[in-house]
């Protein structure tokens, strides 16, 4: 049995990569996620990695486009501004097809914002943050164990898919300190038949993304599609009180790691609530929803940011007798448990008890 | 069993510290916790609290509004998160620095302790964090105090270890001042 460590967020992201084999980091310093750089500058060299802080953020994405060229497993870290000067290369990596893994513990914006929880880079990361018709694998952790299990499984899903992969936390799941039980990376099976390596002895290999013949975009554009399609079967959930649950929240990472506390607060007072919890953002669990909402007339979305997320639950229960009320926290403060129960209470008065 | 708590003071004080030595305490009676730290950018001088939950179960939300304890450092911390325990909830008060006068909260119990004073007394007036933490341990009962005197070896980076023995002896200062009223 492996030993619990005591592990701060951050740091266990940076645990999970090395354990799954990232062997290349490249980043640029930005709070709240310093811990992932200091730790990676610190083990990935007893490992035989290399560890590059780049002159800047787009430059560290196109290293790890590089890196990720060769079949290296790579990484790179940043939050929220630093996020969105790497999206271009971010869409070049998903038009050449190359995958890698991008951590954005995500911090308050609108431009420079501040450095406390927010969920407000929720549209960026599910939807393509650059340009081009492109998605990225969204997961979303609530807790120092998932960081460590979720970073591990991005870069599975990263060469799986050959697609970069975003793990989405903010400085609550960045900062917070919590045991964690570190356990060994089983390697996947399978060849990479598509690397560059030096074409001696075969005949060469183009990664790219510019396609210029007639249809051949088209094409391209479709088979990615198809390939985000596939991503469906990657879908995760997590749900609690669902039993007999007249109203259900849902939520995903820092905010629903407090609002665990807030159901179960309802629970105890004989209100019937429940909680949904996507793990992953993109894919979203639509199907698993709409399933929901055929036994659920109510559901509440709750946010820190003043809404996004809750039009994927609109999509995902669109029948009309489904109600979905919303509530959200602008970045730049956290609810507690209380403060959201008070926010609860509203709803499930108005819907469930009138 | 469930126990979360607050711990405020000002950077340098070693809040942080007394939060993670709680913290492993916990995880050596084999119980979930979470600790989430808040702190301004300097290094000292800031304000700088940090919560901790323990409980049998797994743990919900790492934030905390009104918590079952606090353990304030200094008088900002008293006025800011004094309000905040839970009626019938615990302050404990970091006396040295902070006047009598000022604890005045209703339906809480308190306890001020004299924490540079005893520091003083076992050898060094920055022990005052542990004097504090070990009567807080003693009074709440959230774990034993041979668990936290234990949770120094892995709260503390191995450098500090020839300071453990000093350490143990102002926690058991603060648990002695708990139970003797002295």
């Amino acid at each position: 049995m492996a030993e619990i460590e005591f592990v701060k967020g951050n740091e266990a992201i940076a645990m999970g990569a090395i354990e799954a084999g990232c062997r290349f980091y490249f980043g640029y310093p930005i709070t709240p996620q310093n811990d992932i750089p200091e730790y990676m500058s610190r083990h990935l060299p007893e490992v035989g990695g290399t560890f590059i802080q780049a002159e800047s953020e787009i430059a560290s994405i196109n290293m790890m486009l590089g890196a990720g060229a060769t079949g290296a497993r790579a990484m790179t870290s940043s939050s929220s501004p630093g996020i969105s000067l790497k999206q271009e290369g971010i869409s070049y990596m998903c038009g050449s097809q190359i995958p890698g893994v991008i951590i954005n513990m995500s911090r308050s914006g609108p431009g420079l914002g501040g450095i406390s929880p927010s969920q407000g880079d929720y549209f960026q990361a599910t939807r393509g943050g650059g340009h081009g018709d492109y998605r990225t694998i969204v997961l979303a952790p609530y807790s120092v164990q998932e960081n460590y299990d979720l970073t591990m499984k991005a870069f599975d899903l990263a060469d799986k898919y050959r697609n970069p992969v975003v793990v989405l936390g903010d400085a609550l799941l960045g900062q917070m300190k919590e045991p964690l039980r570190r356990h060994k990376y089983r390697k996947k099976k399978g060849e990479k038949d598509w690397i560059l390596t030096g074409a001696k002895g075969r005949s060469p290999r183009l990664l790219k993304s510019l396609y210029l013949s007639e249809g051949e975009l088209t094409e391209h554009n479709w088979r990615l599609y198809r390939k985000y399609q596939r991503m469906k079967r990657e879908i995760m959930y997590k749900v609690e009180f669902l039993e007999g649950a007249k109203l259900v929240v849902v939520a995903f990472g820092s905010v629903a790691r407090i609002l665990k506390s807030t159901v179960a607060m309802a629970r105890d007072k004989g209100m019937k609530v429940g909680l949904f919890r996507p793990v992953t953002l993109y894919p979203f669990p639509y199907a698993a929803l709409d399933k929901l909402s055929h036994k659920v007339r109510n559901f509440m979305a709750v946010e820190l940011n003043t809404g996004q997320m809750v039009e994927d639950v609109k999509l995902a229960v669109g029948h009309k007798k489904n109600q979905v009320d919303f509530y959200g926290r602008p970045p730049g403060s956290i609810p507690s448990p209380d403060e959201l129960l008070e926010e609860i209470k509203k709803v499930y008065n108005k819907r469930v008890k009138k | 069993m469930y126990f979360d708590c607050i711990i405020a003071g000002f950077g340098g004080q070693g809040v942080m510290v007394m939060g993670n030595i709680l913290a492993y305490a916990a995880i050596r009676e084999k119980k979930k916790v979470t600790y989430m730290p808040v702190y301004g950018v300097e290094m000292r001088g800031g304000t700088a609290n940090c919560t901790v939950v323990v409980s049998d179960r797994e743990i919900g939300s790492p934030i905390i509004q009104r918590p079952v304890c606090a353990i304030v450092m200094n008088l900002p911390s008293l006025e800011k998160f004094g309000p905040r325990v839970r009626k019938g909830g615990l302050l404990v008060v970091n006396a040295s620095l902070v006047p009598e006068e000022e604890i005045r909260f209703r339906g809480l119990q308190t306890l001020s302790v004299p924490s540079r004073e005893l520091a003083l007394e076992v050898g060094n007036e920055r022990l005052a964090n542990m004097v504090v933490l070990g009567a807080a341990v003693q009074k709440s009962g959230v774990v034993h105090l041979r668990s936290l005197k234990k949770a120094l070896y892995p709260a503390l980076d191995r450098r500090y270890h020839k300071m453990i023995d000093m350490n143990m002896k102002a926690m058991d200062r603060g648990a002695q001042f708990v139970e003797k009223g002295r």
